[in-house]
């Protein structure tokens, strides 16, 4: 669908997706955090942090699945299918129009159709966050939930241990991604831009 | 007990190590003044160290064959070891078999290898005890106290302020006297573990069966508190994952108050004043630092230089906290990622972008 320069790139299950994953991520950095520095007098109690954790966390791992099933029979699945042709110079081309070509007025690289929804380093970026770091949390996040399914030692070092730096490491690249995410997105004809399409579903070329 | 470990040790004798033994074969003040080897003049030094000598293979060969190897011998343990007991009536003039009050039967393996192992039964109990049938009058014979001997001592230990503190207890104070130190560390059987062993699962299971001898056992606690059991499980429902808890913490971890200066607090507190926070072990200045890892054993096995010994040391600190490394790379990742957008930003907001 594209009318007026406008193509309905959001359909309404994606961005219910997004919104939820959005609020569950943003409550599990801050709960994440508190729960590791683990201080009492924090605004929010230790207790209180691992229930939110909890709930947001099972919220997400759910919202995965829709994300999944949805990419599976819709036609939103393609967008995140990488071709091996040029493999690395496609999302460097990219970068370099962020870094220097946009403020040269250079054209887009990669400009955004009906067929084309992300440019390469965007996809790159999706596809690290939404099928490595994302499940890898979820994995680790749910064997925590029950550690006594968690392997005891892994040659003599705590398996929960491993899990939990593992987990946490993953948590922390999602972390990164989302305050590049939440950058980038302001980059467009206008800062808010972006933000209104995730919202209305439309996206201005 | 202390002679079996110290025995390995000989070949490689020096003065510190004697000092140590000696300590540990009693631990008074005055084995000290024999040895203060720094003060003698040193054409005395040989005839001490040769009496030192003579001291400590003495000990070794007794230690190397101690009262309890053969049960069947020893004649307490011949009959103190068994269901069953004969003994010739001679009122009746036969051969009479009895069973054993089961608390008074030893477990023999366990007697031989206890702390307590190089001291021959009759050394604390009566030695009118040899004679069977045994004279009613000495079982109100008081028996000695572990403070009599332990007691003034100024080894690691720390007696007296265990004492002091045990006496604030709620064992104490609710059952005065009657609660000696035996009730939880079985004078015939005790293993210094805790000090000993690198193994922390080991350590929490030796220290919890303590605990859980009288508390999960219906029969011991009836017999102690006159009161039905309470149940461990149920009461403990609060607290997530708690099997793991069980396996990897002491119950003192919890119920204690921390003291310095002692190894174990011994102010077992009352139920409600538990701790009830995860926060108090779970972050990087957590209470287990101050109680279950501050073993000397225990901290040795974090320093001995390899990171999976040093990682696998603070498994309760949640997330990548417990390796300063990743903390630390984390902090730096966040700030380059800061930066970055910071310039981005600017030369957009310049080339109005």
């Amino acid at each position: 669908m594209e009318t007026n320069n406008k193509i309905y790139f959001y359909p309404l299950w994606l961005r219910i997706w997004h919104g939820i994953n959005a609020l569950g991520i943003i409550l599990l950095i801050i709960t994440g955090y508190t729960m590791q520095a683990g201080n009492e007098s924090s605004l929010l109690g230790f207790n209180t942090s691992v229930n939110i954790h909890n709930i947001s966390g099972l919220t997400v791992a759910l919202n995965y699945l829709l994300f999944v099933i949805g990419n599976m029979i819709t036609n939103n699945g393609k967008f995140y299918i990488v071709k091996p042709k040029n493999f690395l110079k496609r999302p460097m081309k990219q970068a370099q129009y962020y870094a220097w070509g946009m403020f040269r007025g250079k054209d887009k690289p990669y400009p955004l159709s009906e067929k084309r929804k992300f440019n390469p380093l965007q996809k790159y970026a999706y596809i690290g966050v939404m099928y490595i770091f994302v499940p890898a949390v979820i994995i680790t996040g749910f064997a925590l939930l029950f550690p006594e399914i968690i392997i005891e030692t892994v040659y003599n070092v705590s398996g929960i241990m491993l899990t939990a730096v593992l987990h946490s490491v993953m948590g922390f690249f999602v972390f990164l991604f989302l305050i590049i995410h939440l950058y980038i997105s302001s980059i467009g004809k206008n800062p808010l831009g972006n933000y209104k399409s995730i919202i209305n579903g439309w996206h201005h070329v | 007990m202390v002679m079996s470990q110290q025995k390995g040790k000989l070949p490689y004798f020096h003065f510190k190590a004697l000092e140590k033994l000696l300590m540990n074969i009693c631990p008074q003040e005055r084995w000290l003044n024999l040895f203060r080897y720094n003060n003698v003049k040193m054409k005395h030094r040989l005839i001490y160290i040769s009496f030192i000598f003579l001291v400590v293979f003495s000990f070794s060969e007794i230690n190397a064959q101690t009262y309890y190897d053969n049960a069947e011998e020893h004649q307490c343990l011949k009959c103190h070891s068994s269901q069953t007991y004969t003994f010739h009536n001679s009122l009746m003039e036969y051969e009479e078999k009895k069973l054993m009050n089961p608390f008074y039967i030893m477990d023999t393996v366990a007697l031989k290898t206890g702390v307590h192992s190089a001291f021959d039964c009759t050394d604390c109990h009566s030695y009118e005890y040899s004679e069977y049938p045994h004279k009613g009058a000495i079982k109100l014979e008081p028996l000695p106290k572990c403070l009599d001997c332990h007691g003034g001592s100024d080894t690691p230990f720390q007696f007296d302020k265990i004492h002091e503190e045990f006496e604030k207890s709620v064992h104490y104070q609710v059952y005065g006297d009657n609660f000696s130190c035996s009730k939880c560390h079985n004078i015939h059987t005790y293993h210094p573990v805790s000090t000993t062993s690198s193994n922390v699962a080991e350590i929490v299971e030796y220290s919890n069966s303590m605990c859980l001898s009288c508390h999960n056992d219906m029969k011991q606690y009836n017999l102690v508190s006159g009161r039905t059991n309470p149940e461990i499980v149920e009461i403990h429902d609060w607290l997530p994952n708690q099997q793991l808890h069980f396996e990897n913490v002491r119950c003192l971890e919890c119920h204690t108050e921390i003291q310095e200066g002692i190894m174990v607090s011994h102010n077992i507190l009352k139920k409600e004043n538990a701790i009830r926070k995860c926060a108090e072990c779970h972050t990087q200045n957590s209470r287990l630092k101050a109680s279950l890892y501050k073993y000397q054993n225990l901290q040795q096995r974090s320093e001995d230089g390899t990171l999976r010994t040093v990682i696998s040391n603070q498994s309760y600190v949640i997330g990548t906290h417990q390796v300063p490394l990743l903390k630390t790379l984390g902090v730096i990742i966040f700030i380059l990622a800061f930066v970055g957008i910071a310039i981005h930003l600017a030369f957009r907001i310049i080339y109005k972008k």
